[in-house]
C-alpha cells in the first residue's frame, strides 16, 4: 500500500465520520452545561471529555456525583456504561490485531460508538483493505468527531453558567439518554432488557445510589439473552 | 456536590484509565484469544441494560420539581423516546424532546 492511497483512505474515513458531528455537537454541549450545573470547573469538565472521552459514561458519572454517591459507586456506574466497549475492542481484533501496539493503543483511546460503527461497516464492506489502510480509515473517522467533542464541552461550560434555571437544563441528561437508547431498541430482546432495567431500577431506588442500577443492569443483560434465545 | 477537588480529579483519572483499559482489553492485552460466546452476548445488551435504569428515576422523580412527577417532563421524555423509536436518529430525538420540554414549560407559564 503506497502512502498516497493510505492518505485517500484516511479522507474517506473523515467523510464517513462527518455526519456524526450533528449528534456530537449537542451531546458535548449538553455535557458542558450539565457539568457546570453540577458544579464542576471548566478544567474538570474538559478533563472528562479529553481523558475519558466517552459521552454516556461521563453523564452517568456526573449524575452519580450530583446524587452524592460514594466514589466507588460513581466509578462502577460510569464503567458499567462503558463495558460495551470491551465488545468493540474484541470485534476489532480480527481487523486491526496485526497493527503495531502503539497504533492499537491510539485506536483504543479513540474507540467510541461512532468510530466503531463506521469503521466496522467499512471493514466488512471492503475485506481487501490492508491493516495500514484500516488504521488510516479509523483515524479518519475520529478526526472530525474528537476535536468537536472536546471543544463543544468547553463552549457548554462557558455558556452554561449564563443559562437561567427556568431553561430546565436538568432535563438535558434524561432527554439525551432516552434519545440514545430509543434507536437501540431494535429487537424484542433489547426492549425486554430495557424494560427490565427500568422496573428493577425503580423497585430498588431505595438502595444507596448506584446499587439498584448495577443490579438492574445485570438482570437486564440476562433477560436480553434469555429473550433472544426464545425469539 | 460535596467532593473535594482532589476527589473529583481522582474520579476523572480513574475513569480515564479504566475506560482506556476496557477499550484496550482485547485489542492490546488479550489479542486473538476468543471470548466465551455467552460473555459477548451479555455485553451486547450493556447499553440498553444500563441507560434505561439510570434515566427512569430522573424522569419520574425529577430533582428540579422536588422529586414530584412533572407532567411537562414526562411528556418531553415520552416525545424523545417516541421520536427516537420512529426516526432511529439520536439527533431528532434530542431536538424533539427539547421542543416538547420548552413548549410544555411555555404553556405552563414557566417562562
Amino acid at each position: 500500500m503506497t502512502s498516497a492511497t493510505t492518505k485517500s483512505v484516511y479522507w474517506e474515513g473523515v467523510r464517513a465520520g462527518a455526519p456524526f458531528v450533528i449528534v456530537v455537537v449537542p451531546f458535548s454541549l449538553l455535557f458542558g452545561v450539565a457539568a457546570t450545573d453540577a458544579g464542576l470547573t471548566l478544567g474538570q469538565a474538559m478533563g472528562f471529555s479529553v481523558l475519558v472521552i466517552a459521552g454516556a459514561s461521563q453523564f452517568a458519572a456526573l449524575q452519580m456525583m450530583v446524587d452524592q454517591a460514594g466514589i466507588a459507586l460513581v466509578l462502577l456506574a460510569a464503567l458499567a456504561v462503558n463495558l460495551r466497549m470491551a465488545m468493540y475492542s474484541a470485534a476489532l481484533v480480527p481487523a486491526l490485531g496485526q497493527a503495531p501496539l502503539w497504533q492499537r493503543a491510539c485506536v483504543a483511546y479513540l474507540l467510541f460508538d461512532q468510530t466503531y460503527l463506521a469503521s466496522v461497516k467499512a471493514y466488512e464492506e471492503r475485506p481487501a483493505m490492508g491493516v495500514r489502510a484500516r488504521i488510516a480509515y479509523f483515524f479518519g473517522v475520529a478526526t472530525p468527531i474528537t476535536p468537536i467533542w472536546c471543544g463543544m464541552t468547553a463552549v457548554g461550560v462557558l455558556v452554561g453558567a449564563t443559562i437561567p434555571p427556568a431553561m430546565a437544563l436538568d432535563f438535558a441528561l434524561p432527554i439525551t439518554f432516552l434519545a440514545m437508547v430509543a434507536p437501540m431498541l431494535r429487537t424484542l430482546a433489547h426492549v425486554a432488557a430495557a424494560f427490565t432495567s427500568v422496573v428493577v431500577a425503580l423497585a430498588l431506588s431505595g438502595l444507596p445510589s448506584g446499587f439498584g442500577l448495577l443490579i438492574a443492569a445485570a438482570c437486564a443483560m440476562v433477560v436480553g439473552v434469555l429473550v433472544e434465545d426464545r425469539t | 456536590m460535596s467532593y473535594s477537588t482532589a476527589e473529583i480529579w481522582g474520579i476523572i483519572a480513574a475513569l480515564a484509565v479504566a475506560t482506556f483499559l476496557i477499550r484496550f482489553s482485547f485489542l492490546g492485552l488479550i489479542g486473538n484469544r476468543p471470548m466465551p460466546p455467552i460473555v459477548l452476548r451479555l455485553l451486547r445488551y450493556t447499553p440498553v441494560a444500563v441507560l434505561p435504569g439510570l434515566v427512569a428515576p430522573l424522569v419520574l422523580w425529577p430533582a428540579a420539581t422536588g422529586g414530584h412527577p412533572d407532567a411537562v417532563r414526562l411528556v418531553a421524555a415520552a416525545v424523545a423516546l417516541a421520536v427516537g423509536l420512529w426516526t432511529r436518529q439520536v439527533i431528532w430525538a434530542i431536538l424533539a424532546g427539547f421542543a416538547a420540554l420548552y413548549i410544555g414549560l411555555f404553556l405552563s407559564g414557566a417562562f
